[in-house]
């Protein structure tokens, strides 16, 4: 369960990036943000791990605060969030095998990890994240040789191998074309399904977030202007949000349905 | 909740796996590298037990550096004017008979075909000689003082100019070249109207940066008997005056580095 | 019939102060060199260098007894792989420092900076000398020198390498729960290591031409047989000496280059 009290962040040029946003996440869910760029996503997602340190209010993570944690304890509660980019974030030199490893990293020893010495558990879970991923064959090859989607496709791995109960994904498809958006979200919705890890997703599209997501929050301006399951994000109520009619960008319609 | 992700069950079987790749390669050059060091460590018979007995050596000698006898200073004002002289005139020099040369190197502007390989090869030669080498030999022809030193640093700036100009005219335009010929120019004319202000603001950046390493380079041409602040080296450090070496090697970096900064920021302007 | 306005071309006046600074550096740097010091037997000796360098003295190359041709360029070269090796093996840790990425005040970065130019600055010749003093005239002396002053330009060239990464996978690691050795290990080693390698190939290639020269002042070498050869007149030993120089030289940067063209 992730819930957040209060949350207000505001930057050291005194912009409002959130304004006391209260939401309670539980288990399993899948939840798709939405909102124009700049309303805010990105940084309450990345306040969710820390990424971004939050100037007011408090985040748990079941129960735990990530806001106070500190050190070695911030890192144990992060070891349990996966978290996807949508430029991907991958060592582009690395194999994609050693790329998916680093994911392990926060079980070990730094010296274990700094000579790498992964147990052979891990070497094998590294391999079954790739397989579930479908890129099993590319496990040696170089991250940069491979195409958009099946780097998509090696950080979903990669916190599948981190073996996360929350993933947080960034605009996870907003550098891929239809077709491999499809795939990738697909891919998240089943690892959502099939093992229950709580899913929070930024999303430009909204129908992409109608078709995944089983709780959309709409954000504009740092608030929560929209909370609630699918069926009453209608079109009219994201006009709302979005203080202005949907745009033929915002929609992905003839690919996905 | 513990790991609700049951991986293990997956059929992956790692006879399904790619075959990791062939580590040899990997091994044969870290072999390799391992070795060198190792031959290079005997050859020079290099040994940190030396290095640490030679520590309280080396301790000693800043100690003695310290304070630096500021008043040595009023004795090398004249050994640094020379300096900079000696980097001014070879870096001046060097870059008009690299004019010429750079033209004779570059592929595309060559006047002649069977001029181009032989100066090129002839450059790459020269290149290859570190300017302190080329003083060393000027001194035993032209005997001790600066004019060694500053033949040696014009043989220098031209390898270092008509290099960097050459490859930068291969990447010249070529319209205004055409114009120029359709217009009936001779080759002359084409370099000067078509080729000049395409690489002028370029040519006097390099001249600069010649003249930063002339500079740096200068300052130790004494050190064979070439002119410049770096005769001064040996004088102090033969009489174990150490305090006065520290003035020398002070002022050095002051005006390399003041000199540096200049000519960055005129280089910046320029570009 | 309006005359056709001819416009006048921009003139500044600040233009002819420097040329006229120019002019006067100029006379004051030419009026201040001796040409007439020339040595009256400087055509003979031209005449001897260039009999000596086209009938080189080729039973130099290998001597039985040592000190010959190829045990010079052989030290010398083992000179410059382990003044490289040092300086690079000790730029990594002051790229880290001196990155402006990877600390958070910048005082710390900037006085990392400062410090590699003044490494960067001071003579690597003259460190030398220094180093002679401490551990005695010989290869390892050259070794030192090289190996610390390399460390200016090496330093400086990583740490703006370190600089220009891909902040995200670090973050991605960061976002894992990996500690600050970890995120170095994983996430920045592997991208800037090819060009750390690529650079210190290149900074090799100034070492070798550096280390010809360390002999002159006692610090091991080919130098320590070319500036005998030079001081006794020995023209057809300078000979084969430089010809000895300019093929070893000629041979690494082709290799070299060859290594570093893979790198990137």
């Amino acid at each position: 369960m992730i819930e957040l009290r209060q949350v207000t962040k505001i930057y050291p040029n005194e912009t409002k990036g959130l304004s006391d946003i209260n939401l309670t996440i539980r288990d399993g869910e899948f939840v798709a943000i939405v909102g124009l760029s700049g309303a805010g996503k990105s940084t309450l997602l990345r306040s969710i791990n820390r990424l971004h340190d939050i100037t007011g209010g408090e985040i748990l993570i079941n129960g735990q605060s990530i806001t106070k944690a500190k050190g070695k304890e911030l890192r144990l509660i992060r070891r349990n969030i996966g978290m996807i980019f949508q430029s991907f974030n991958l060592v582009k030199r690395s194999s994609v095998l050693r790329n998916v490893l680093a994911g392990r990293v926060g079980y070990h020893s730094t010296f274990r990890t700094l000579t790498g010495r992964f147990p052979k558990q891990d070497i094998d879970l590294a391999f079954e994240a790739l397989s579930r991923v479908h890129i099993m064959e590319k496990a040696y090859a170089r991250a940069d040789e491979l195409s958009g989607g099946q780097q998509q496709r090696v950080a979903i791995a990669r916190v599948l191998a981190q073996e996360a109960k929350i993933i947080l994904a960034d605009e996870p498809v907003a550098s891929l074309d239809p077709l491999t958006t499809k795939q990738v979200m697909d891919d998240l919705k089943k690892i959502n399904q099939e093992w229950g890890i709580t899913t929070i997703v930024n999303l430009h599209f909204i129908d992409l977030a109608r078709t995944y997501a089983t709780r959309i929050i709409g954000l504009r301006a740092g608030e929560v202007v929209f909370d609630g399951p699918v069926s009453e994000a209608t079109d009219e109520r994201f006009a709302e949000i979005y203080g202005r009619p949907l745009q033929q960008g915002e929609l992905l319609d003839e690919v996905v349905v | 909740m513990s790991t609700q992700i049951k991986l293990g069950s997956d059929p992956s079987q790692p006879s399904l796996r790619p075959k990791p790749p062939g580590r040899l390669k990997l091994y044969m050059t870290a072999v390799l590298i391992l070795a060198l060091i190792w031959g290079s460590g005997k050859q020079t018979e290099a040994s940190l037990g030396e290095l640490f007995t030679g520590m309280p050596n080396m301790a000693d000698l800043l100690k003695q550096m310290f304070p630096p006898r500021w008043s040595y200073f009023d004795n090398i004002v004249r050994g640094m004017l020379e300096t900079i002289r000696m980097a001014l005139v070879g870096t001046t020099i060097g870059a008009i008979i690299a004019i010429p040369v750079a033209l004779l190197c570059a592929g595309n502007l060559a006047p002649n075909r069977w001029l181009y390989y032989p100066s090129r090869l002839l450059l790459n030669l020269v290149r290859t000689i570190p300017d302190l080498l080329l003083a060393a030999i000027f001194v035993s022809v032209f005997g001790l003082g600066p004019v060694p030193g500053i033949l040696a640093l014009t043989v220098f700036s031209v390898a270092l100019i008509s290099k960097l100009t050459y490859e930068l005219l291969e990447t010249v335009d070529r319209g205004p070249l055409e114009a120029l010929t359709a217009a009936g120019g001779n080759y002359f004319q084409r370099i000067a109207y078509g080729v000049v202000p395409q690489i002028q603001a370029n040519f006097m950046s390099f001249v600069l940066y010649t003249f930063e390493i002339n500079v740096r380079a200068a300052a130790v041409l004494g050190l064979v008997g070439a002119g410049g602040i770096g005769l001064y080296y040996e004088a102090t450090l033969g009489f174990l005056e150490y305090d006065k070496t520290c003035v020398i090697i002070l002022f050095t970096l002051a005006v390399v580095l003041l000199i540096d900064y200049a000519s960055t920021k005129l280089r910046e302007k320029l570009l | 019939m309006n005359p056709i306005m001819i416009p006048k071309p921009k003139r500044s006046s600040s233009r002819w102060l420097i040329y006229a600074a120019l002019l006067a550096v100029y006379v004051w740097a030419f009026s201040g060199i001796p040409f007439t010091g020339i040595k009256e037997t400087a055509g003979q000796v031209v005449e001897s260098i260039v009999t000596g360098l086209f009938a080189p003295d080729w039973d130099f190359v290998y001597l039985p007894e040592g000190e010959d041709l190829l045990r010079g360029l052989l030290d010398t070269l083992a000179i410059s792989i382990l003044g490289t090796v040092i300086s690079a093996a000790v730029s990594i840790p002051f790229a880290f420092w001196a990155a402006a990425n990877m600390s958070r005040f910048r005082p710390i970065s900037g006085s990392g900076r400062v410090l590699l130019s003044f490494v960067r600055t001071f003579p690597e010749l003259v460190m030398a000398l220094l180093f002679i003093k401490a551990v005695g005239p010989g290869s390892f002396a050259g070794v030192l020198a090289l190996g610390i002053h390399s460390v200016g330009m090496l330093g400086k060239l990583f740490a703006e390498e370190v600089e220009n990464i891909d902040r995200g996978p670090s973050e991605a690691l960061m976002a894992s729960g990996a500690n600050r050795l970890q995120l170095l290990w994983f996430a920045v080693l592997p991208q800037v290591l090819p060009s750390f390698l690529s650079y210190t190939l290149y900074r090799f290639e100034i070492n070798v031409r550096s280390a010809t020269i360390l002999g002159f002042i006692g610090a091991g070498g080919i130098g320590t047989p070319l500036i005998f050869a030079l001081s006794t007149r020995h023209w057809d030993r300078v000979g084969i000496i430089l010809l000895g120089i300019v093929v070893m030289i000629t041979i690494i940067d082709l290799i070299s280059g060859a290594v570093r063209k893979k790198l990137v």
